[in-house]
């Protein structure tokens, strides 16, 4: 017969469990950003932009891969970097198991960010991270369709920098958007977020 | 206990301080030793025309508060400590911060993600492999330079 202690001690594991599942789903990495800023399903995407190498793409150079999209700007100092770094670390962590996966930057500020521009600045991180543009409205469109957000801001010296979405996109292979990895959240919890939308891929493929 | 360590410490630093080259990653202090810095960096920058940021961690040693309230650099036309906010619906942006207090005993980090400092209208661009001079000031009158190693763009902390 069990002891009542050890009934206590299930029981309380048991709500434990919930409740981790629970924060999981709710706060935790499980959980889906707000209702209203859920990017749109690459399938319903329509926009039109110019990779690093001059060529035109659109959300149909993403399906059929898992991708990770993100926004940024060439001009930001601490942020974008350090996205490109993160990134660039993940992608090394996951070596092969990734080499199927897109991984773009999509400038937030076109005026300065030239498709030469892109090209030197995404040189600098991992081989597989692809670097976007296009005009002012082209990029207006992107960011609708992602439902990103930027801003120009004037800054003190006749300069100017953006304000942006900073998080990264995660889609699976079928176009699906499976979760964001936010620019604040723990580190260790992208590299499963990744593998989470790979393997996405995988079982949209069986069914 | 704590109060002779750091007293020993102190005084190893400042014997290697007299006696090696100082190493850039090594930490570097104010003449009475109240204030220690440690861990700064830089990413290269492409270029001149933006703005290049760096990071540091600032330990105050003595009995007082102390506030970092800016910066000066050569290679930098305008340089200040900025902060990066990230709101609740994953914007970030960023902006000149206000003073940092930093209690006796108490240390700040200039990190990616938060504080950093912004330098721009570089003079000369932040070449990886080498170091650039920065002062920081503070609200005593403290003005503390330091050496500054420039690390890859790539980089993702003081270790590269
Ligand atoms: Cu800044």
């Amino acid at each position: 017969m069990m002891s009542v202690a050890k009934i206590a001690a299930i029981g309380a594991a048991a709500v434990f469990a919930a409740l981790f599942v629970g924060w999981w789903q709710v706060d935790g990495p499980g959980a889906d950003p707000a209702p209203g800023k859920r990017p749109m399903p690459l399938t319903s995407m329509d926009f039109s932009l110019t990779d690093q190498d001059g060529q035109e793409v659109g959300p149909e150079t993403l399906i059929g891969h898992p991708s990770l999209v993100f926004f940024g700007f060439t001009y930001c100092p601490d942020v974008c970097p350090t996205t490109l770094s993160d990134i660039s670390g993940w992608l090394d962590e996951l070596g092969p198991e990734a080499e199927d996966l897109r991984t773009v930057l999509i400038t937030v500020d076109p005026d300065r960010d030239t498709v030469e521009t892109m090209a030197e600045y995404v040189s600098y991180f991992h081989p597989q991270i692809q670097g976007w543009t296009g005009l002012p409205d082209q990029i207006a469109a992107v960011a609708e369709d992602f439902r990103a957000t930027y801003e120009k801001v004037e800054g003190e010296d006749g300069s100017y920098t953006m304000n942006h979405t900073a998080g990264v996109f995660l889609f699976d292979a079928t176009g699906r958007f499976v979760s964001i990895i936010d620019y604040h959240e723990p580190r260790e919890f992208a590299v499963p977020k990744i593998r989470r939308a790979m393997q996405d891929r995988a079982e949209g493929a069986k069914s | 206990m704590f109060k002779t360590f750091a007293k020993a410490f102190q005084s190893l630093s400042v014997a290697l301080l007299m006696g090696l080259p100082l190493a850039a990653s090594a930490q570097q202090m104010s003449e009475d030793a109240s204030i220690v810095v440690e861990k700064p960096w830089a990413r290269a920058s492409l270029g001149t025309s933006r703005p290049g940021g760096a990071y540091l961690t600032v330990r105050n040693e003595g009995s007082e508060s102390i506030s970092l309230i800016g910066l000066r650099a050569e290679i930098s036309g305008m340089a200040s400590i900025h902060e990066t906010r990230t709101n609740s619906d994953g914007v970030s942006s960023m902006a000149p911060a206000d003073d940092i207090v930093i209690p006796p005993g108490g240390m700040i980090a200039l990190e990616p993600g938060g504080y950093h400092a912004m330098l721009m209208q570089l003079q000369s661009p932040l070449v990886e492999g080498e170091t650039f001079p920065l002062t920081l000031l503070f609200s005593d009158g403290t003005e503390l330079e330091i050496t500054v190693p420039v690390l890859g763009i790539g980089a993702r902390g003081p270790e590269g």
